[in-house]
């Protein structure tokens, strides 16, 4: 049977390994070569719409890349779904959006700052998500027209 | 008891058990407005309930880990911690951040990254203050006149939990690196170093509770932490499916998140096994169901609920739905939640010298709270695959399903509320047993 000894080498050998290989992993995916994301196409005015997405807390209720919360739709390719005038006039109206019975917090943005957001999500809806962003819902124009 | 200082560990646990009762309070807020009671919409929105919720998790989590390091280095150790008086300044530097940042989130002052909402400012009184705590236990460790593997393991765990809290405070102007480098925190956290934190502390409960030799449960402890790190770290690929990088993740993160849940397997095989062997009958009956309980729950929560949705082809459709909030309250609550009450029950007695060791409130705490988790983990699992199939399957639009699936959360206020009834129980026994002192020193029964 293994003894302590071997059980200690088992945990520190087996740890140092699968660390070196997983931050070898993590250079590769996150070279320029292998970048999904498109890079240059972070503008100032993403960036900006990036911090607007954070300073509010938007994930605490809906999510981006099926990450955040469940209270809200997804968002990632949510401006080919409902359209910029839409998605902007939720973001500046000063009273609750309250679609089908469930409220959102009323932001009251500037124009320029619904604008920042929007460049945000079209940033993040070009994205290639490895198959993902066929998936998530409510569906994409891109699935709805394949399956008709 | 057996060393003084060792009483410092009730009040991060008091402390514990009061975010505890406050984390439920939100959980709730979330459930009514879920089944359209918003009242409390214009002071507590949802993303407030929210953040305050899973950070009042994490927060009485480590403040109930903090107690453990506490209670446990020095009896491991063999002498008393450094300088406690430090240790009581820790504890309150630990619940004036924490109520900060509960208060800052009232007040849209946070960072909407999941899990790490606390704004960077308050993230370097976290790092000093954790920092603080290290210094003391590390420092009782290595002057003491024992470094045992229990002690030794647990004290590895709180370091990496610390070191790995720094990948989270650097900005990105990129939400997929931002994604990327989230993870490092949370899924190292809970499917690596915290694992290390509960091995030692459930190790250091068996070696107490079952008689069972200390070198074959510590051989034991090894075993397990070496799964861990050998299939969490690479684990972390199930988290880098879809969210913009490389398919390569596909098939690491696939097959080293499959293996994840041997190590929960190992640990509860390990812990009903020593329980078996052990000869010891230790009256502290309660403590030995939690610590067995927190073995096999965590085992069923994060082990086969993580599996159930790990594989990149089901994660696909489930990626972001209630499914993955099932999964994560059964995994918390068997994994964490139940092994810092493990500490606290076994260690209650000892602290305080009442030997109220199995009264029919502890009782009704365990089974209620238990049994309510379980059937809120049913709730939310039965709604979470109604919405991938209608949703994600079928492309129904998301307010319609979440309409479909309201009365889930009916049913899971129902459960909820019996949770809640179980943890009351909880509150009550841990204050009817006093304040520790030091009348209750060497009343151990070991
Ligand atoms: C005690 C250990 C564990 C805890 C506390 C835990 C908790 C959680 C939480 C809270 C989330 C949501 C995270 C977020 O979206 O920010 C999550 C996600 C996930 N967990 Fe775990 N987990 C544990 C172990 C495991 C294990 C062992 C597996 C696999 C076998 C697993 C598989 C997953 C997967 C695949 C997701 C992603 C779900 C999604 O795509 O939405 N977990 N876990
Ligand atoms: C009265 C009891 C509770 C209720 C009603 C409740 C309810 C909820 C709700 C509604 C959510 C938000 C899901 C969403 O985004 O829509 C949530 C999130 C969460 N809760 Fe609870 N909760 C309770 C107790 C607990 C306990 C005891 C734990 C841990 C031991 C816990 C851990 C979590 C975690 C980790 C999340 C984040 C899950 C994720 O993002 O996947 N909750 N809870
Ligand atoms: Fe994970």
């Amino acid at each position: 049977m293994l003894s302590k000894k071997q059980a200690r080498a088992l945990f520190l050998g087996g740890t140092v390994v699968t660390f070196l290989i997983f931050i070898g992993l993590t250079v590769f995916s996150l070279s320029k070569a292998q970048d999904q994301t498109n890079r240059e196409d972070i503008t100032e005015s993403v960036v900006r719409g990036k911090l607007i997405w954070e300073k509010n807390n938007c994930m605490g209720c809906h999510s981006i890349f099926g990450e955040g919360a469940y209270y809200a739709p997804e968002l990632t390719k949510v401006v080919e779904r409902r359209g910029e005038p839409l998605i902007k006039a939720i973001l500046m109206s000063e009273s609750p959006w309250n679609p089908k019975g469930r409220k959102m917090v009323a932001y009251g943005m500037t124009e320029e700052e619904a604008n920042d957001v929007i460049a945000f999500f079209k940033w993040a809806g070009n994205v290639d998500l490895n198959g993902f962003e066929r998936i998530v819902s409510p569906l994409a124009k891109e699935r709805l027209s394949n399956q008709n | 008891m057996k060393y003084k200082t060792q009483k410092i560990a009730y009040y991060f646990w008091a402390l514990s058990i009061l975010l505890l009762v406050l984390q439920i309070t939100y959980g709730f807020i979330m459930g009514f407005a879920r089944i359209g009671m918003e009242g409390l919409h214009e002071i507590i929105p949802f993303n407030t309930a929210r953040a305050t919720h899973t950070n009042l998790l994490v927060v009485w989590l480590l403040s109930g880990f903090m107690g453990a390091a506490y209670y446990i280095i020095p009896e491991e150790a063999q002498r008393d911690l450094v300088k406690p008086k430090l240790a009581f300044l820790q504890l309150i530097s630990l619940a004036l951040v924490g109520v900060t940042a509960i208060v800052g989130y009232h007040l849209n002052w946070w960072e909407g990254r999941k899990f790490l909402e606390i704004p960077r400012p308050l993230d370097w009184l976290v790092v000093v203050n954790v920092l603080l705590f290290l210094g003391l236990i590390l420092v009782t460790l290595f002057t003491g006149k024992r470094k045992t593997t229990t002690a030794l393991v647990l004290s590895m765990g709180l370091f990496f939990a610390a070191l790995l809290y720094l990948p989270g405070m650097i900005q990105f102007d990129s939400q997929t690196m931002d994604s990327f480098f989230r993870w490092w925190v949370v899924h190292l956290w809970v499917e690596g170093v915290w694992e290390l934190i509960m091995g030692g502390i459930l190790s250091f409960l068996l070696i107490k509770l079952t008689g069972v030799d200390r070198e074959v449960i510590e051989k034991w402890l090894y075993v397990i932490v070496g799964l861990t790190f050998l299939s969490g770290i690479l684990g972390t690929g199930h988290h880098y499916y879809y969210i913009g990088v490389n398919k390569i993740w596909l098939i690491i993160g696939g097959i080293f998140s499959m293996l994840e849940p041997l190590a929960f397997m190992a640990m509860a095989l390990f812990a009903v096994n020593m329980y078996r062997k052990g000869e010891k009958n230790h009256p502290n009956k309660i403590a030995l169901y939690w610590t067995l309980g927190a073995a096999i729950i965590s085992f069923i929560g994060a082990g086969l609920l993580g599996m159930a949705h790990t594989l990149p082809q089901v994660n696909l459709y489930t990626h972001g739905t209630l499914v993955t909030a099932m999964h994560g309250h059964l995994a918390f609550w068997g994994a964490y939640g139940m092994i810092v009450l493990a500490i606290m029950s076994y260690a209650l007695p000892n602290l305080t010298g009442r030997k109220r060791y199995d009264t029919s409130g502890s009782r009704l705490a365990y089974w209620l709270s238990n049994i309510g988790m379980l059937g809120m983990t049913l709730a939310f699992g039965v709604a979470g695959v109604a919405q991938v199939y209608l949703e994600r399957r079928y492309g129904m639009d998301f307010m319609d399903v979440q309409n479909e699936i309201k009365v889930h959360f009916a049913v899971l206020i129902i459960l909820a509320t019996l949770f809640a009834t179980g943890i009351t129980f909880y509150v009550i026994e841990f204050f009817k047993y006093g304040l520790p002192n030091d009348e209750a020193l060497d009343m151990n029964l070991d």
